[in-house]
């Protein structure tokens, strides 16, 4: 056993410089793999990250139609409701368009109530829900723009006209790691109270309402019984699970993921193409040494160990650097993402994925070297000039 | 003496196309053990033919080819692999050894085929070098051996399983004419001191002269008779 460890070890390191390229594909290859995966997977990140236990109710016609905040009291009364909040979407600009974060106007006290990944130290809570054009900030949008608390934040709405100031009172951490900390959450009523005073038609309306149920399972029937409460009205309500509401978002921009996806995979396939002709080369110059192993007695076992041997070596050895160095590199990108997408982490599941395919690259390129090798009757073999 | 390689009727021929080429016709051939024999013919006569069938390494069309008594047509090809590596022991003309494996290395690799232990290898490795006079050779890479030197680790290799027949497919075409002798002067010591059978092709007639019997094939028929070993002068 150790005599043929050995012996493929010192295979790999025979053409040193093919061997090195070899495994320098594999490990760019897997390094793409690994990002464009991270890049779906932060598409998804809010899928994932959304609760079983929240409904979202919103304007049945679209997302661009808002809804009263009487509905608010309505709604806490279906059967199954443990709490309502709400929110508006604000889009506004800081300094300037390429700055861009999520910004929603919430009922504070309520949303904290359904939201509880969302952490606040106590002291930074209470400055919040007190001070009228308070912000609370996620860490890493603060972080991104070097805000502190006390600082004042101007932002130029395009949704809801004017300049509007907010002094951030409080930055927000996530209770897990797929919780966006990249939200700017401001006082509906500071909003409202600004909307009023411009006389504007969207006065005491929200975009959308948070709902907390108590029994997951029974989430259809809630959203049945809730958008049964406002048929026939002005204003007619959609009633989803945050999961469902989630994915819409995702599917208005499928075809990229998908196209991301397919890309992810194509890089693995080219990369077996690459791994599969290096084995092959170095299978083709060995075939007189193959053909002594099997004149020497030895099956096709031992002729086996030695091609998928070396070919795995490479491959997983390149799948372990490549891997190793997509994490670093999946920060830095991350990084330069921004907020654009606040959950950007590699995940374990690609991380076993690359593994599976350095390992797919690996068996798939010995096979025809293989097949090859052993179907060169011996004494051919033997006059073989490598 | 008894029998070795017993062959009766034997027939080889290669398809190309629409095209049938024989290259053995009834070859009859008899081999008693301890016996050093020398194929000679010229290019395309059969000769490396003839010893890939009797090592086992090629398969016959028709006829009878037996070795110990064993039928080794009738052999699967694991079987027939396991038979090679205990009954076998090649030399071959470009020495083919592992170039990443050092000599001591290339001479255990057939070993690795039995159940000796790594400590029993080792004896038997340091036993057949000393005899082909490598001892201080055994960690160097075939690159950093002579010529004479790696047919030397080869046959070594060929010996350190202690195998019933050896057979040697021009075993110095490849070298001058010093080293060409020193291994005709080994395989010689052990067909005489250890009563090794051995089967070589050659076109030297030096080597031949090593040989008890020359037999020569032309067109891929065998001479019905034995030929002399030729006298050279040295």
């Amino acid at each position: 056993m150790f005599f043929f460890l050995k012996l493929i070890v010192r295979n790999v390191f025979r053409q040193k410089l093919r061997s090195a390229l070899t495994a320098f594909g594999i490990m760019v290859a897997l390094i793409a793999f690994g990002l464009l995966r991270t890049v779906v997977d932060a598409w998804y990140a809010g899928v994932d990250a959304a609760s079983a236990s929240r409904l979202i109710t919103r304007n049945a016609i679209s997302l661009n139609f808002s809804l009263p905040i009487s509905y608010e009291s309505k709604i806490r009364q279906v059967d199954g409701v443990t709490g309502v909040s709400s929110a508006n979407w604000f889009g506004g600009v800081y300094i300037s368009e390429k700055n861009f974060f999520p910004q929603f106007a919430i009922d504070a006290a309520s949303y904290f109530a359904l939201f509880p990944e969302i952490l606040i130290e106590p002291g930074e809570r209470k400055a919040f829900l007190h001070d009228r054009k308070g912000a609370l900030v996620g860490r890493k949008l603060a972080k991104a723009y070097g805000w502190n608390l006390g600082d004042v934040v101007p932002v130029r709405g395009t949704i809801y006209p004017g300049t509007w100031s907010f002094v951030i009172r409080g930055i927000y951490a996530g209770a897990r790691k797929n919780v966006d900390e990249s939200t700017f959450f401001f006082h509906w009523d500071y909003l409202n109270e600004k909307l009023k005073a411009i006389k504007d038609g969207r006065t005491d309306h929200v975009g959308i309402f948070f709902v907390g149920i108590n029994q997951p399972q029974r989430a259809a029937e809630i959203s049945g019984a809730i958008d049964r409460v406002f048929k026939n009205s002005l204003a007619e309500t959609l009633t989803e699970t945050e999961k469902a509401f989630q994915l819409g978002f995702v599917a208005m921009t499928e075809a990229i993921v998908v196209a991301i996806e397919i890309v992810s995979f194509v890089v693995i396939g080219i990369i077996m193409a690459v791994m599969a002709n290096t084995m092959a080369m170095s299978v083709r110059e060995r075939t007189r040494e193959f053909a002594t192993l099997r004149a020497l007695g030895f099956g096709p076992t031992y002729i086996a160990s030695l091609i998928f041997g070396e070919s795995l070596t490479i491959s997983l050895c390149a799948g372990i650097l490549g891997i190793s160095a997509t994490y670093p590199l999946v920060d830095y990108v991350g990084a330069k993402f921004g907020t654009l997408f606040p959950i950007f982490v590699l995940a374990r599941e690609t991380v076993e994925l690359a593994l599976a395919a350095a390992f797919l690259v690996g068996v798939v390129a010995a096979i025809f070297p293989f097949w090859r090798a052993l179907r060169e009757p011996v004494a051919d073999g033997l006059r073989s000039v490598g | 003496m008894k029998p070795l390689v017993e062959v009766r009727d034997l027939c080889k021929h290669y398809r190309r196309g629409e095209q049938i080429i024989p290259v053995l016709v009834d070859i009859n051939l008899t081999i008693f053990e301890g016996e050093f024999i020398a194929l000679m013919g010229p290019s395309g006569s059969g000769k490396s033919t003839l010893l890939n069938l009797i090592a086992g390494i090629d398969q016959a069309d028709s006829g009878m080819l037996r070795v110990g008594g064993v039928d080794i047509a009738a052999l699967s090809e694991s079987s027939l692999a396991d038979w090679r590596a205990t009954h076998v022991g090649f030399i071959f003309q470009f020495y083919n050894l592992i170039p990443v494996l050092t000599a001591f290395e290339n001479v255990e690799l057939p070993l690795l085929l039995t159940a000796l232990s790594r400590r029993e290898r080792r004896d038997h490795v340091d036993l057949v070098l000393g005899m082909v006079g490598l001892q201080d050779r055994m960690a160097h890479f075939p690159s950093q051996l002579s010529g004479g030197q790696q047919q030397r680790v080869a046959i070594a290799r060929a010996l350190v399983t202690d195998p019933t027949l050896i057979v040697a497919d021009e075993p110095t075409g490849d070298l001058d004419r010093q080293s060409a002798e020193e291994i005709l002067d080994i395989l010689e010591h052990l067909n005489r001191e250890v009563g090794k059978t051995i089967i070589m092709v050659t076109h030297d007639q030096r080597a031949a002269a090593k040989a008890h019997h020359v037999r020569h094939l032309d067109k891929g028929v065998l001479n019905d008779h034995d030929a002399a070993p030729p006298r050279t002068t040295a």
